[in-house]
């Protein structure tokens, strides 16, 4: 559904990372990891149009990003940004509604459909009694799942989430992730970047790993977030361990000495 | 949702009784003035006017022609103040931003001083106020667009700082230059704004313009309160945040300039105005854009009546809204933190 081919990404003249090729579908979840720097950040925004490539090109249902308006763009791909304060005191329904914009007329005002669908998506995420509370002043993972709303209330196929889970707390963070699990398990498309390698092994379909200016890894999560790729990666020495559970979690191969202390 | 209909039933409310307001702001400036008239009176002489029959009576002349022009002008200056001050507060996403942002209160100051130096009559002052408040903004943008950032918001702003402040350079020269008899108190009163000077003409040119400026606004409310949320999530959520941004910019500076040659420079309510209309309908700029219109439009019409009432010269409007605005922003900040944070 959305692909990128031999992308180039970067800001002006400064070439970011080369030679990009990935691809998520419905129901697909990709995951982008890297280290801090590494471009995830521009990657999500050269995919979502808002920087323009480098070289290669970004496909939407296979027309290039750059023949289509914003609004053709909106309708297909949902952006969720990280949750910030924001300048003005918005309610949590009226940021929902704005979700509905690329569904306007150019003059028009959310009318009554609008304001069902936005309650419809408040209510998906089981916040709908936040619905007219300053979004300002709701915890950081309300507002990310008042984002995270904003972007059903959108009706696009496709999520682009950047880093939904940086800066919340355990609580939110599995709130948040939770949800991300049911939208995929509803057939959305799902691209989110993380630092956390656990994380994307839990939900990820396919990994796509950004370093050293390139694609260092890409594929299932299995063959991507392997020890020697991590350490190579973020220049730690780490190691796959098992948990009871048999999930496996990467942990530092530098702290030996700390496995009996905690 | 009940509390859904409560919301839109709440907004509705404030704009009828804003509206209300702006009307018996209109009727107890239209009464007030030297020559004193009853309700009845005023209302006699407007329905003599409206059915054509032509009456020789003071009360109709001074209405007419000198205090009804004067009040409309007022509440069409203040309404083009305070939608301009909210439309650049939502595009700037900084609820401290001013119509004269982009510098075109001090580029219109600048034609009109120029205006004033060189002797010319009031309507060609006028005119060059206007042209120079809308080309210091068309060099503004220009710059901006030719400096070509990643962060397009912050370069204008810049911008903006830079030429303004030459145009307040251009200002100084010319207060240098000027007869310090003649054409100085002439500047000075202009620059400190004043409606004394307002014919029926003036409004019938005031009008159209203020009308072609709020039109677009009113038209794109929804889009241009999406621009709120920052470039790139409002291009995410589809907008064509260049062609709005670019909608906002001309519309307002249109409607800045235009009140701003015809009363010179008034300050303080493009500032206010939207903060107290955020404090009675939210955020949401489709029902900030006309709650500022009606306010703006009141406060003006009540402030011009106290600066021909109260004293018996003139009082400079740029005087009295500093006076009334400065303790009202204060109180604003104290209560209102949450406004914006």
């Amino acid at each position: 559904m959305l692909q990128a081919r031999r992308l180039s990404i970067g800001y002006g003249a400064r070439k970011v990372a080369v030679d990009i090729d990935l691809a998520v579908e419905r129901g697909e979840v990709l995951c982008l990891l890297g280290p801090n720097g590494a471009g995830k950040t521009t990657l999500f925004k050269t995919m979502l149009g808002l920087v323009p490539a480098l070289g290669g090109e970004v496909l939407l249902q296979d027309r290039p990003l750059a023949v289509l308006t914003r609004a053709e763009i909106a309708r297909a791909i949902a952006y969720v940004p990280q949750a910030q304060v924001m300048e003005f005191a918005y309610t949590v329904l009226d940021l929902v509604l704005m979700g509905r914009t690329a569904h306007l007329g150019p003059f028009a005002a959310p009318g009554r459909i609008d304001h069902e669908r936005a309650e419809a998506a408040l209510s998906d995420l089981g916040i709908l009694d936040l619905a007219h509370a300053d979004a300002n002043r709701t915890s950081g993972g309300q507002r990310q799942l008042c984002l995270v709303a904003r972007a059903l209330a959108q009706d696009a196929p496709l999520l682009v989430m950047d880093e939904p889970t940086a800066s919340l707390d355990l609580g939110n963070r599995l709130l948040v992730l939770e949800r991300v699990r049911a939208l995929r398990e509803k057939g959305y498309g799902i691209v989110f970047s993380t630092h956390d390698p656990d994380q994307a092994r839990e939900l990820a379909t396919r990994v796509a790993v950004i370093a050293h200016g390139r694609l260092a890894a890409y594929g299932g999560p299995d063959e991507t977030l392997t020890a020697e790729t991590l350490s190579d990666v973020y220049g730690v020495p780490v190691r796959l361990e098992r948990t009871e559970s048999g999930r496996r979690v990467v942990v530092s191969a530098r702290t030996n000495d700390n496995a009996g202390s905690d | 949702m009940a509390k859904q209909a409560e919301t839109h039933r709440r907004s509705a409310v404030v704009l009828t009784v804003l509206t209300i307001v702006l009307l018996a702001a209109v009727l107890l400036a239209t009464v007030l003035g030297p020559y004193p008239a009853s309700v009845g009176e005023v209302m006699g002489a407007i329905v003599r006017r409206l059915s054509g029959t032509t009456a020789a009576m003071p009360l109709d002349t001074i209405l007419f022609e000198i205090r009804l022009p004067r009040v409309l002008a007022a509440l069409l200056v203040g309404a083009a103040l305070a939608t301009a001050g909210a439309s650049y507060q939502t595009l700037f996403r900084n609820p401290l931003v001013s119509p004269d942002i982009l510098g075109v209160s001090a580029g219109a100051g600048f034609g009109a001083v120029l205006g004033i130096l060189l002797g010319l009559p009031v309507l060609a002052i006028q005119a060059l106020g206007f042209a120079g408040g809308l080309a210091t903004v068309l060099v503004v943008y220009a710059l901006a667009r030719a400096l070509r950032s990643q962060n397009e918001v912050l370069v204008l702003v810049l911008a903006g700082i830079v030429v303004g402040a030459l145009a307040g350079a251009g200002i100084s020269l010319v207060k240098v230059l000027a007869d310090p008899f003649n054409q100085l108190p002439a500047i000075t009163f202009w620059l400190l704004g004043s409606l004394a000077g307002i014919k029926a003409g003036d409004v019938r040119v005031v009008l159209p313009l203020v009308i072609a400026g709020l039109v677009p606004l009113a038209l794109l409310r929804w889009r241009i309160g999406v621009l709120s949320l920052g470039d790139d999530e409002a291009k995410a959520l589809g907008v064509n945040v260049r062609l709005v941004r670019g909608v906002v910019i001309a519309a307002a500076t249109l409607i800045t300039a235009t009140a701003v040659s015809v009363s010179g420079v008034i300050g303080w309510i493009g500032l206010v105005v939207p903060h107290m209309a955020r404090l009675l309908v939210g955020s949401r700029y489709d029902r900030v854009l006309p709650a500022s219109a009606l306010m703006g439009g009141a406060f003006l019409v009540l402030i011009d009546t106290i600066a021909r009432t109260a004293a018996r010269i003139e009082i400079p409007l740029g005087l009295l809204t500093a006076i009334l605005g400065a303790p009202v922003f204060v109180w604003l900040l104290a209560r209102g933190r949450r406004l914006w944070s």
